[in-house]
C-alpha cells in the first residue's frame, strides 16, 4: 500500500490526487500503525523544517518512520521539506532533522537571487532510477537547499545561486526538493516510476 | 536556471471564468474546471484563481472548484478572494492550493500576511495589489496609488510603500495589478514593475496588459518580473486572436528569454 503523510501543514491531499490520477490505491496516513503497514511511503513538504519535525513529533512517528525506512526497507519519497529532514540538520528554524542522509541544509544566497526560488527549473540527473532519468523542468518552491555530505547520494543537481541538489536517492530513500506533484507530465512521470520500485530492487 | 512564468489568471464568478476590461463589464468564458484543464494541457507554467467577487460581497471564495481543479491539474495555482482568516487559508490549502492571494483583505488587516506566511510559510503567501497611477504626492510619492474591492475603492496609500511593508509582513511573492492597463492588451506597465523590483526582494508577477508576445519580451527583458499573467491573450473572445501556450514561450525561447520549453507528450 502507497501511504501519504497528512500532517498539519503538509499538502498531503495534493500527492494523493497525483498519485491516484496515476492509477494507484493510496492513503493519507497520520498514525504510526498504520505507517508500518505501508510498501511506499510519500513524505509531502510544505512550510518549514522546524513546523515539519514538530508535526512528525507530535503525531509520534519519528520513530516508526526510522524503523519502517531503515529496517521494513519500505520505498521512501521525500518531497520538499519532505527531503531536507532527510538530513541531518537544517538551518531552518535551527532545526535537528531525521538524520538518514548525511549531510545539511542551508540557505540560498540572498544577495545573489531572489529568495524563496519559485518557478520552473530544470533538472540535470546523474544518476539513474531502473530506467534512464532524463533532464527535465519541475516546479521548485525553496528559499534552503541540501547539501549531502556524501555526492554519491546527488540524484539531480540544478543551477540557482549555483548548482544545487534538486534530488538525491540512497538505497530506498528518495528525495526531490522540486515538488514533483506540481510539476506536470514530468512530475507525474518521475513519480510513476518511484512507485513501480519494488522493495529491495537493484537501482542503476 | 530559474525560468520565467507564464501565469493564467482566471476571473471567477460562481465557478465561470470571466472576463473584465479595466476591472468592470465581465463577461463568461466558461467553466473554471474546464478552462483550467485546457490550460494544464497548454503546459501553462501555474494558474491563479481570484474569486473576484467573494471580497466585495463578503462571502468565501467556492472551494468545491478548488478541489475539483486539484484533481486534474498538476501545476501550482493560487486562490484568492474572499480569505479573510487562518481557517480560510488552510481550507484552500487543504483542497490543493499551492498559494493564498491576499489582496483588500490585507490592506484591511495587513496582520493576517504575518499570519499566513507564519502558519503555512512565505511561499505560500502571495501578496497581490491593485495599483493606479495618480498625481505624485507627498502621501503618494510613487505616483501609484493602491485600490481595493475590485479596484472600486481607492485607499490613499502609496503602492510601492505598500508592496514593501508587505513583504517585510512576510508575503513570500508580489503580484501587481495595473487597473490602468488590465484588459486594454496595450502592454504590461513597465515602469510600475521597475519601481517594484528596487523596492522589494521577493519574486513578483506583473498584472495587467498583456495583449502580444512582444509585450511579454518587454516585461521580461526590461524588469526583474519572474512571472507575467496573461488571460487576455489566451482566451478573451473580444480579442482579434487568442494564443496558444506553445507559441508563447517558442517566440520568446527565440527571443532568447529562459522559458520552460513545451514539453512533447510521451506516448502513454
Amino acid at each position: 500500500m502507497i501511504g501519504i503523510i497528512d500532517y498539519k501543514a503538509g499538502n498531503a491531499p495534493s500527492v494523493l490526487s497525483a498519485v491516484t490520477h496515476l492509477g494507484y490505491e493510496a492513503e493519507l496516513v497520520s498514525r504510526p500503525d498504520r505507517l508500518m503497514e505501508m510498501t511506499h511511503i510519500i513524505m509531502p513538504g510544505v512550510g518549514s523544517a522546524g513546523a515539519t519535525m514538530s508535526s512528525l513529533r507530535e503525531l509520534d512517528l519519528i520513530d516508526v518512520l526510522r524503523e519502517v525506512i531503515l529496517e521494513s526497507k519500505a520505498m521512501f519519497l521525500g518531497v520538499c521539506v519532505g527531503m531536507q529532514i532527510l538530513f541531518e540538520y537544517s538551518e531552518e528554524d535551527d532545526t535537528v532533522c531525521l538524520g538518514l542522509l548525511p549531510g545539511q541544509v542551508v540557505s540560498f544566497n540572498r544577495q545573489r537571487v531572489r529568495v524563496p526560488q519559485m518557478g520552473w527549473n530544470k533538472v540535470h540527473f546523474i544518476k539513474d532510477l531502473s530506467h534512464r532519468t532524463e533532464d527535465d523542468y519541475f516546479y521548485f518552491v525553496n528559499s534552503f537547499y541540501a547539501v549531502p555530505e556524501n555526492d554519491s547520494h546527488i540524484w539531480g543537481i540544478a543551477e540557482n545561486d549555483g548548482p544545487f541538489t534538486a534530488a538525491v536517492y540512497k538505497d530506498n530513500i528518495f528525495g526531490t526538493q522540486f515538488h514533483i506533484e506540481k510539476s506536470g507530465e514530468a512530475g507525474l512521470e518521475l513519480l510513476n516510476a518511484f512507485l513501480t520500485l519494488e522493495r529491495g530492487e537493484p537501482l542503476c | 536556471m530559474l525560468t520565467k512564468r507564464l501565469i493564467a489568471c482566471f476571473d471567477i464568478i460562481g465557478d465561470r471564468v470571466t472576463k473584465a476590461v479595466n476591472f468592470q463589464d465581465n463577461i463568461d468564458v466558461g467553466p473554471a474546471e474546464d478552462l483550467a484543464l485546457l490550460m494544464y494541457e497548454e503546459q501553462i507554467d501555474e494558474l491563479i484563481f481570484y474569486d473576484i467577487t467573494a471580497s466585495a460581497e463578503k462571502r468565501k471564495l467556492n472551494i468545491d472548484t478548488v478541489r475539483r481543479v486539484a484533481k486534474c491539474v498538476f501545476i501550482p495555482f493560487a486562490v484568492g478572494g474572499g480569505i479573510r482568516n487562518l481557517s480560510d487559508m488552510q481550507e484552500a490549502l487543504k483542497a490543493g492550493a499551492e498559494k493564498i492571494s491576499i489582496d483588500s483583505m490585507a490592506v484591511r488587516n495587513p496582520e493576517i500576511i504575518t499570519q499566513g506566511a507564519r502558519a503555512f510559510g512565505s511561499q505560500c503567501i502571495v501578496l497581490s495589489t491593485q495599483v493606479k497611477r495618480t498625481q505624485k504626492s507627498v502621501k503618494i510619492p510613487s505616483g501609484y496609488e493602491v485600490y481595493i474591492d475590485g479596484a472600486r475603492v481607492a485607499t490613499g496609500m502609496d503602492a510601492i510603500d505598500w508592496i514593501k511593508r508587505g513583504q517585510e509582513l512576510g508575503a513570500g511573492e508580489i503580484c501587481i495589478n495595473s487597473i490602468d492597463n488590465d484588459g486594454t492588451v496595450s502592454g504590461y506597465d513597465i515602469q510600475l514593475m521597475k519601481l517594484a523590483e528596487e523596492a522589494v526582494s521577493v519574486p513578483l508577477i506583473a498584472s495587467g496588459g498583456a495583449g502580444s508576445p512582444s509585450h511579454l519580451k518587454e516585461l521580461f527583458t526590461e524588469t526583474a518580473s519572474q512571472a507575467a499573467i496573461i488571460s487576455s491573450m489566451l482566451y478573451s473572445p473580444r480579442l482579434k486572436r487568442n494564443y496558444r501556450v506553445a507559441e508563447l514561450k517558442e517566440y520568446l525561447l527565440s527571443e532568447n528569454i529562459n522559458v520552460r520549453p513545451t514539453r512533447i507528450r510521451k506516448e502513454p
